[in-house]
C-alpha cells in the first residue's frame, strides 16, 4: 500500500519498469525462499494511520500515564527539573540542524561545526579544561568512557569509585569495565558529612595504584564534596588520574573542577537545555585537562577543531583527530562511539550563552538560595536531613522511618519527591531525596513543607 | 540544482559576537539571602573564583544559532544519500508529538503505575521490533547503534563465560564491516579476526571455514552488508559459525533494505542491534542524539541488559530479574524520545511498513543503473546482482584517467546542492561512493543527483582542476583536514585558538 512518507511509492511499477524487472520480487532473489516473509509484518494496527488518528492513538497513551504535578516535582536523583528556555527549543527545532547528519562533509555543514566547536569552548571554560569532545551519550556513559580513558592512559586495570556517586553510574561504568578486567572497587562516605571518605580513599588508592579515582560533585546525596584538592593529591601521588562527575548547572558557583585537580570531568546536559525526557535523550559531557597531551590522543569520540581552507584564504571547522576513532582506526579506536549527542550539545551551548556568566552564577545561587530555604522548611515541618554535617547543592537526603509512607502521602496530593535510596544503599533505607531547583517557587516550598507538617503531625511554628 | 547557494553569513564566533556582558535568559534573586547562607557555609576554594563565558541578549543569540542553522545542510533541504546512514525523511508529526511535556518533564523516578503510557509505548516498540527482526526480545535502554553493539557483544562474551567457554576470545567480522563492529567487539575484550569479501561481494566462505575454531567466539554481520548485497549464503554461515561453537550477532545499520522481507532472527542470528535513527525515521540532530536497540533471541535472552521494560498481563513495569544480565549499558531506559517518534512511524505505517525495503531497493537500483554506466566510475563486487539499500561504486578509474577522485566528485555534489554519499569506505573499495538514497527520495531527485554525477564526471574528462575547485557555493571552500590535524595547529576550544593565533 503507497504511503505519503514514500513518494515513489505511488510510481513502483514505472521504476520496474525502468530497472526491468517485473516484480518487486526479482529484487530479492539472491534472498534464501525459506528465509522470504510472504505477509505484512504484524507491526502497527493493521493499517496506515492518518495523521489525525496518529494524534488521538499518541493523546490517549499519554492519557494513561497517571502523574500530575501539581507543584513542580522535587524528585531528584542526579536530574532534576529545570527549565529549558523558549529559545533553546526554537534552535533545536531548525531543520538544518536536526536532519543533519554527523559534519562528514563540513564544508556545507559548517553552521552545525561550528555551534558543536562552541559547545567544547564553553564546556571547556566551564569545568576548567583544555579538551571536551562534542558529546557522547549521556553522563552515565561519559563516566564510563572516562575510566576507560584512565585505563588506557596509565595501562593500570582497576578504578576507584566514590560509593556516593551516582549508583546508576557506578552500575553502568561496571558493565562497561569489568567484563575486560578493569577491578571496581569503592570508597566509602563519611556517615557525618556524606562526603568522600578520604582516609578509606587513600586506603585504597595506595593498595590498588588504580587507573583512576571517580568522585561526584555534588554526589548524589547533594552533598558538596569538599575535598577535590585534597582527593587528587592521594590519587596523583598514586599516578592515578582524578574523574570528577559535576553537573553543569552548578558551575556558576562552585570552582571548575579542573582547577581543584580533576584529570578528566564528566557531566549530563539534562540540567542545561535537555530537560529529563524519562532519562533521555541528554548528552554527556567528557572534557579532559591535559597539559602534556598525554589524554588528547586517547579522547574517544567526535572532536571539532579550527581549520583553514584549502586555498589558506577562509576559516573553518572540522573533526579533527579522527585517527582515534572507529571508521579508521576500528579494533584499535578509543571507543565505539558514533552517533552521540550533538543536537543536546548543541542545546546546550545555545542555553549557556543565554545564561551568560551573570546568568549561570545566578542559577547556581537561586538552586543554592532554595536548598537552604527547604532545609529550613523541612527542618521546622519535622524532617531532618540524614547527613547533618553536609552542605547540600539542589538535593538534600532526609531520613525518617516512615519516608515512603510520606511519599505516598505526598504522591497522592500530587507532590513529588525521591527517590527513595534504599534500593541502593540498604543502610539508608529510610532515606530519601528531595530536590529544588530554579523552577520552585517559594509557596511551592512552602506547600510541601505544610504538606510534610500535616503528615507528620508537627505543629506549626 | 543550478543556482544552489548556500548562505555565507560572516558569522563569528560565539565569544566575539559583543564585547558588552548582557543576558539573554532572567533568574531570578529572591532567595539571595538563603543563597549567601549556604554559600558561607563552603570554604571559599571549592567556590567559583572567576567565569567568563559569553553573556549575549535574547536576540543575539537567536540571531547567531539561526544563521549558523543556514549554514547546515539536512534532510529537509535535500538528498543526504550517506551509505549505512539511512538519512530517510523524519516525518514532522513524529517530531510534534515527540515533544509533548508530558514526555518532555517526566522524570525518569516516577513510579511505573504513574507512566503506564510512556511504558506502554517503549513496550510496544520492543514488541514491534522483535517481530520485525524475528527475535524474542528487544530493549531501547542503548542509547544508539554502536552501544547496542557493545551490549551485544558483551551478552556473547558472558554466554561463553557462563558455558565455560570463556577461552573463546575471537570475534570474526568481514573486512566490508562498519568501523563499530571491530571497536565493539575490542571494547568487549575480544581480537578481531577479518575475513575477506568474495568477488560476488559475499563473506568469503573459505575464509571464513579457515577462521573458525576452538577461539570463535562468534562473527559480527550486517546484511545486507555495506555493498548493499545481501548475503547469499547466510544460511551456510550461520550453520559453520553455530557449528564451531559460535555465536550470530547482527549489526542492524543495514535493515532498510530488507525491512519486512526478511529477519536475521529467521537467518539465524542470536543477537541484534537497530538504530531507530536510521531504519525507523528518528533524525540524526547532526550527530545525535539517535537511539538504539538490542534484541536477543533463544538463550541470549537471559543476557540483555536491565531493567526491560515489560508487560504482566494488567500492567507495564520494568522488570530487574534478568537471570545472567551483563548489568546495565545506560542509566535510566533509553533515549526515550527518539524512541517515541520510531514508535509513532511504525504506528503510522502498519503493513505498508513494507513499502520501506521494496522502495529503497527500487531506487538504489535505479540510480545505480544510471551512474555504473559512466565513464571512470565502476562497479567492483557482485557484478549482474541487485543491490538492496545502497550500493558502493569506483571512482578509481577516473582518478587514474582524469587526477579527480572520490573526495573532489563528493565535494563537487555539495555545489549541485547536494550532499555527497559516504566517502572512501568501505575500506576494499579504492576511491569509493557508498550511495543510500533510502525509500524517501522522489524520482525527480534521484534523477537530478545521476545528472549531477553525470556533469561532474565530464567536466573531470574536460576540465579536472574546474572540479577540484569545489566547492564554491557552499558556505565555505574546501576545508584543509591536514592543516587542522597538524599537532601545532589542533585547536579544538576558542581559548586554545586565541593562543594558537597570538602564536602566529
Amino acid at each position: 500500500m503507497p504511503h505519503p512518507w514514500i513518494p515513489n511509492s505511488y510510481i513502483k511499477e514505472r521504476l520496474m519498469g525502468e530497472i526491468g524487472v517485473s516484480s518487486i520480487l526479482e529484487l530479492f532473489s539472491d534472498v534464501p525462499g525459506e528465509l522470504l516473509l510472504s505477509g505484512d509484518p504484524r507491526v502497527g494496527y493493521g493499517r496506515p494511520l492518518t495523521e489525525y488518528q496518529l494524534v488521538r492513538l499518541f493523546n490517549d497513551l499519554m492519557e494513561r500515564n497517571s502523574y500530575a504535578y501539581r507543584l513542580p516535582p522535587f524528585l531528584g536523583g542526579g536530574v532534576c527539573l529545570h527549565h529549558v528556555p523558549s529559545v533553546v527549543k526554537h534552535i533545536a527545532s531548525r531543520s538544518e540542524f536536526y536532519t543533519a547528519y554527523t559534519p562528514y562533509q563540513p564544508e556545507v555543514t559548517q553552521g552545525l561545526t561550528q555551534a558543536l566547536f562552541e559547545y567544547q569552548s564553553l564546556v571547556a571554560d566551564l569545568y576548567g579544561v583544555d579538551v571536551v569532545n562534542a558529546s557522547v551519550y549521556n553522563g552515565s556513559t561519559a563516566t564510563a568512557e572516562a575510566v576507560r580513558l584512565a585505563v588506557r592512559v596509565t595501562r593500570r586495570s582497576s578504578v576507584v569509585l566514590s560509593r556516593s556517586v551516582h549508583p546508576e553510574i557506578a552500575e553502568v561504568v561496571r558493565t562497561w569495565s569489568e567484563p575486560v578486567g578493569i577491578a571496581v572497587d569503592v570508597a566509602g562516605y563519611d556517615g557525618e558529612t556524606g562526603r568522600v571518605d578520604l582516609g578509606d580513599l587513600e586506603d585504597r588508592v595506595r593498595k590498588l595504584q588504580p587507573a583512576a579515582v571517580v568522585v561526584q560533585t555534588p554526589n548524589f546525596f547533594g552533598v558538596v564534596e569538599q575535598d577535590l584538592e585534597e582527593v587528587s593529591r592521594v590519587a596523583h601521588e598514586s599516578g592515578s588520574l582524578v574523574i570528577v562527575y559535576e553537573d553543569p548547572v552548578f558551575t556558576g558557583v562552585l570552582e571548575a573542577p579542573g582547577k581543584l585537580g580533576a584529570d578528566v570531568v564528566v557531566g549530563d546536559t539534562s540540567s542545561v537545555g535537555s530537560g529529563l525526557n524519562f532519562g533521555g535523550p541528554s548528552a554527556g559531557i567528557l572534557g579532559i585537562r591535559d597539559p602534556d597531551g598525554r589524554l588528547l590522543r586517547q579522547l574517544p569520540g567526535r572532536l571539532i577543531g579550527y581549520t583553514k581552507t584549502a586555498d589558506g584564504e577562509e576559516e573553518g571547522y572540522i573533526m579533527v583527530l579522527q585517527t582515534r576513532e572507529q571508521h579508521i582506526r576500528r579494533e584499535r579506536a578509543t571507543s565505539n562511539i558514533t552517533t552521540n549527542s550533538s543536537l543536546e550539545a548543541v542545546k546546550a551551548a545555545v542555553h549557556l550563552t543565554l545564561l551568560g556568566s551573570r546568568g549561570l552564577r545566578k542559577l547556581g545561587e537561586a538552586i543554592a538560595g532554595r536548598t537552604e530555604f527547604l532545609l529550613e522548611r523541612l527542618r521546622s515541618a519535622g524532617l531532618e536531613p540524614h547527613f547533618e554535617k553536609g552542605v547540600h547543592l539542589r538535593e538534600v537526603l532526609f531520613r525518617h522511618p516512615r519516608i515512603g509512607d510520606l511519599r505516598d502521602f505526598l504522591r497522592n496530593r500530587g507532590v513529588y519527591i525521591g527517590p527513595l535510596v534504599g534500593r541502593f544503599y540498604p543502610e539508608l533505607r529510610d532515606c530519601g531525596l528531595v530536590c529544588v531547583t530554579e523552577v520552585h517557587s517559594r509557596e511551592d516550598i512552602e506547600a510541601l513543607a505544610g504538606l510534610v507538617r500535616e503528615f507528620l503531625g508537627v505543629d506549626a511554628p | 540544482m543550478r543556482g544552489f547557494r548556500q548562505a555565507r553569513w560572516d558569522e563569528p564566533l560565539v565569544y566575539d559576537v559583543s564585547p558588552d556582558a548582557k543576558e539573554g535568559a532572567l533568574v531570578d534573586e529572591e532567595f539571595r539571602e538563603h543563597a549567601e547562607r549556604l554559600l558561607l557555609k563552603l570554604p571559599d576554594r571549592v567556590k567559583r573564583a572567576s567565569l567568563d563565558i559569553p553573556s549575549l541578549s535574547e536576540v543575539e543569540v537567536v540571531r547567531h544559532y539561526t544563521r549558523l542553522s543556514q549554514m547546515s545542510y539536512g534532510v529537509d533541504l535535500g538528498p543526504v544519500p550517506l551509505g549505512s546512514c539511512t538519512m530517510k525523511y523524519n516525518p514532522k508529526v513524529c517530531e510534534e508529538l515527540a515533544a509533548d511535556r508530558r514526555i518532555a518533564e517526566a522524570h525518569p523516578y516516577l513510579d511505573e503505575d504513574e507512566v503506564q503510557g510512556l511504558l506502554e509505548i517503549i513496550y510496544t516498540l520492543q514488541r514491534w521490533l522483535a517481530e520485525l527482526v524475528g527475535m524474542d526480545v528487544c530493549s531501547i535502554q542503548t542509547p544508539a547503534g554502536a552501544a547496542g553493539e557493545l551490549a551485544g557483544a558483551l551478552m556473547i562474551r558472558k554466554f561463553h563465560v557462563d558455558s565455560g567457554e570463556g577461552h573463546r576470545d575471537e570475534m570474526i567480522i568481514p573486512d566490508s564491516a562498519h568501523g563499530s563492529n571491530p571497536a565493539s567487539a575490542a571494547m568487549a575484550g575480544f581480537k578481531v579476526v577479518k575475513v575477506p569479501t568474495d568477488s560476488r561481494g559475499n563473506t568469503d566462505l573459505e575464509a571464513l571455514r579457515a577462521a573458525l575454531g576452538k577461539r570463535t567466539a562468534g562473527i559480527m554481520l550486517t546484511n545486507p552488508n555495506t555493498l548493499g548485497l545481501f548475503e547469499e549464503h547466510i544460511l551456510e554461515i550461520a550453520r559453520e559459525v553455530r557449528g564451531a561453537g559460535g555465536l550470530l550477532y547482527y549489526d542492524g545499520a543495514n535493515l532498510n533494505g530488507i525491512l519486512g522481507y526478511a529477519r536475521p532472527g529467521d537467518m539465524g542470528f542470536d543477537v541484534a542491534h537497530l538504530n531507530l535513527h536510521k531504519t525507523f525515521a528518528a533524525p540524526h540532530g547532526g550527530g545525535g542524539p539517535g537511539a538504539g536497540a538490542v534484541c536477543a533471541k533463544g538463550s541470549l535472552v537471559d543476557y540483555m541488559p536491565v531493567p526491560i521494560v515489560d508487560y504482566d498481563g494488567r500492567k507495564y513495569y520494568l522488570r530487574y530479574d534478568v537471570p545472567k544480565s551483563i548489568g546495565r549499558i545506560s542509566w535510566f531506559y533509553g533515549n526515550v524520545v527518539p524512541a517515541v517518534k520510531s514508535f509513532l512511524y511504525i504506528a503510522a505505517l502498519g503493513p505498508s511498513i513494507r513499502e520501506v525495503a521494496e522502495v529503497s531497493v527500487l531506487n538504489t537500483n535505479y540510480l545505480l543503473k544510471k551512474v555504473s554506466s559512466l565513464p571512470g566510475v565502476d562497479l567492483v563486487y557482485g557484478h549482474g546482482r541487485w543491490r538492496k539499500h545502497e550500493f558502493v561504486v569506483s571512482f578509481e578509474r577516473l582518478y587514474k584517467e582524469t587526477g579527480v577522485g572520490a573526495e573532489d566528485v563528493a565535494k563537487a555534489l555539495l555545489d549541485r546542492g547536494i550532499h555527497a554519499p559516504t566517502i572512501l569506505f568501505p575500506l576494499i573499495v579504492p576511491e569509493a561512493h557508498m550511495v543510500e538514497v533510502t525509500e524517501t527520495e522522489t524520482k525527480e531527485n534521484l534523477d537530478r543527483l545521476a545528472e549531477a554525477y553525470r556533469e561532474i564526471v565530464s567536466l573531470a574528462y574536460e576540465n579536472p582542476e574546474e572540479v577540484k575547485r569545489s566547492p564554491r557555493n557552499a558556505s565555505v571552500g574546501r576545508l584543509d583536514t591536514a592543516y587542522g590535524n597538524l599537532p601545532k595547529n589542533v585547536a579544538p576550544t576558542y581559548r586554545l585558538l586565541r593562543e594558537r593565533r597570538a602564536e602566529a
